[in-house]
C-alpha cells in the first residue's frame, strides 16, 4: 500500500504548473489535496510519471464575492467551503468524508476527480457552477453541465488545468437541500440529490445514481409546473426515479437506488418548501 | 524545455524536508512517494501507526499546522516548511496528557491500534470546540475506526476529555 515512483515539483504559480505539466508529458498528474490521489496510487490504479503539486500557488484557494457571483479558488478546501455560506455547496461539502479529510481535500480536486459518486460535483449542477481551466492558450469557461462527462471523465484537455469554479449568486426567494443516504456517516453516499428551487428557475440534479452527475428534468418541469404541494412533489419524485440509470453492484441494485433517489428527491422538496426539518 | 528541470525530484532522489515536528526544527529525507506517516515513523516516532494505508481508519492522524489530516494521505515532501504534531507530543515529559488520562479511565482502548490517531483527533477537538455538540462529537470520532471497543467507551473518553459526564 505505498504509492508507486514519481517524480516531483512543487510549483509556485499557475503559469509554471502548465509548464511543468507540459515538460512532464501525458502521464503526469497535478496534485492538490490529495484525498482521492493518494488512495489511487496507494493501490497503484493509477501510476503518474511525475506528480506537480499546487499547495504552493499563492491565491488559488481565494474566495472572491463578485457582483452576482462567488469565484472560487480550486484549493478552496472543503472545511472552508462548509463555512463559505454558499448554499448548496457548502452543506455538500460538510457530508464528505471525515473531517481530516475534510482538512485536505479540494474543491477543484473532486470536481477534477468527478467521481459519480462525490457531492460536490452534483452540487455544483444544481448551483449552475462554471468551472475555469486555464491552458497556455488562455482561460476557457465550460458550465457544469458539460464538464462531467462519465465516471472520473470531465471536459478538461490534457494541457488544462482547473483553476476555479464560478457559483451565480441564487436570488434572494431561492431555496436549496442536499439529501443523500450513504451506509455509515462518511462513507461516499449511495444516492444524492441536490435541488434549487427559485421564482424563475428550479434544478433537480441526482448523483451516484448514473456514470455522472444528471438532471432531472422531467423532474423539475412537475415542480415548474405544480410547484411544492404534496402530488407535485410525489410526480417529481416519481419522475426523478425514472430518469436515472443506477449502476448495478452486488450490495446495493438498481432498483433500490432508483427508489432512494425518489426518497430523496421529495425529502429535498419538502425541505425547500419549508415543511421538513433538516 | 530545461527551464524547470532542476525543479523536479527525481523518483528516487531524497528531499531534505525541513519542518517544525513536535515542536522542534526537524528534517525528513524522503524521497517523492514517501507519504508523511511513513517519512515520520523513519524518525523513530513510531506512534503513528499504519492501518489502512489508503485515508480509511484514521490510526495515522496527526496534526498538520494544528489541523488533524491522515498522515498516509499526504506526502512527507508536501509538508515542508510546516508544524507536524504526532501524539508524541501529547505526553511529552513522560506524563500522559488529560485527554490520553481519559482514554484509560474509561477503559476507551483494548489493543491500542487506533489508539493514537483518536487520541490526537480528541485532543484538538477538546482544545479547539470545547463546546462541541454532542452530534459534532459523534461525527468527529467516527472520523476513525476502533474494531476491539465498539466506540461506547471512546466516546465516553472524548466527552470526559470534554469536560462532560
Amino acid at each position: 500500500m505505498k504509492p508507486p515512483p514519481f517524480a516531483y515539483a512543487r510549483a509556485r504559480s499557475v503559469d509554471e504548473a502548465l509548464d511543468l505539466l507540459a515538460e512532464a508529458g501525458d502521464d503526469a498528474k497535478p496534485l492538490a489535496g490529495g484525498q482521492s490521489l493518494m488512495p489511487l496510487l496507494a493501490y497503484r490504479l493509477l501510476r503518474p510519471t511525475h506528480l506537480v503539486d499546487l499547495g504552493g500557488i499563492a491565491g488559488l484557494d481565494a474566495v472572491e464575492r463578485r457582483a452576482g457571483e462567488v469565484e472560487l479558488g480550486a484549493l478552496v478546501r472543503h472545511v472552508e467551503l462548509e463555512r463559505a455560506g454558499l448554499g448548496l455547496l457548502s452543506e455538500a461539502a460538510g457530508l464528505i468524508g471525515h473531517l481530516p479529510i475534510r482538512m485536505r481535500g479540494t474543491l477543484g480536486g473532486s470536481l477534477a476527480h468527478a467521481d459519480p459518486s462525490a457531492e460536490l460535483p452534483v452540487a455544483a449542477l444544481a448551483s449552475g457552477a462554471q468551472v475555469v481551466l486555464r491552458s497556455r492558450r488562455g482561460d476557457r469557461l465550460v458550465g457544469a453541465d458539460a464538464f462531467f462527462v462519465g465516471p472520473f471523465t470531465t471536459a478538461i484537455e490534457p494541457d488544462e488545468l482547473l483553476v476555479a469554479v464560478r457559483v451565480p449568486a441564487a436570488p434572494p426567494e431561492a431555496r436549496t437541500a442536499f439529501e443523500e443516504l450513504a451506509i455509515r456517516t462518511g462513507d461516499f453516499a449511495l444516492a444524492s440529490v441536490a435541488v434549487a428551487v427559485g421564482e424563475a428557475h428550479v434544478r433537480i440534479v441526482l448523483g451516484g445514481v448514473a456514470p455522472a452527475p444528471v438532471r432531472a428534468g422531467a423532474a423539475e418541469a412537475v415542480v415548474k409546473d405544480g410547484g411544492l404541494e404534496d402530488d407535485a412533489i410525489a410526480a417529481a419524485a416519481a419522475a426523478a426515479a425514472r430518469e436515472c440509470d443506477p449502476p448495478d453492484d452486488p450490495l446495493v441494485g438498481r432498483a433500490y437506488r432508483r427508489e432512494l433517489a425518489a426518497v430523496l428527491v421529495a425529502r429535498a422538496l419538502r425541505r425547500c418548501r419549508g415543511s421538513e426539518a433538516e | 524545455m530545461t527551464e524547470h528541470a532542476s525543479r523536479w525530484l527525481a523518483p528516487d532522489e531524497r528531499a531534505e524536508v525541513a519542518l517544525v515536528l513536535n515542536g522542534e526544527n526537524a528534517v525528513l529525507e524522503a524521497e517523492p512517494r514517501r507519504t508523511l506517516a511513513d517519512a515520520v515513523r523513519a524518525t523513530g516516532l513510531t506512534g503513528t501507526h499504519l492501518g489502512c494505508e489508503h485515508g480509511v481508519c484514521g490510526a495515522c492522524t496527526v496534526l498538520l499546522d494544528d489541523e488533524p489530516v491522515r498522515s498516509c494521505l499526504v506526502l512527507a515532501v508536501q509538508a515542508a516548511g510546516r508544524r507536524v504534531d504526532t501524539v508524541e507530543r501529547l505526553a511529552a515529559g513522560g506524563t500522559l496528557h488529560p485527554v490520553q488520562e481519559a482514554f484509560l479511565r474509561h477503559r476507551a482502548l483494548q489493543c491500542g491500534f487506533c489508539t493514537p490517531g483518536f487520541v490526537v483527533l480528541a485532543e484538538w477537538l477538546a482544545r479547539r470546540e470545547p463546546d462541541a455538540s454532542e452530534e459534532r462529537v459523534g461525527e468527529v470520532v467516527s472520523s476513525s475506526l476502533c474494531r476491539c471497543t465498539g466506540y461506547a467507551p471512546i466516546l465516553a473518553a472524548v466527552r470526559d476529555a470534554l469536560g462532560r459526564r
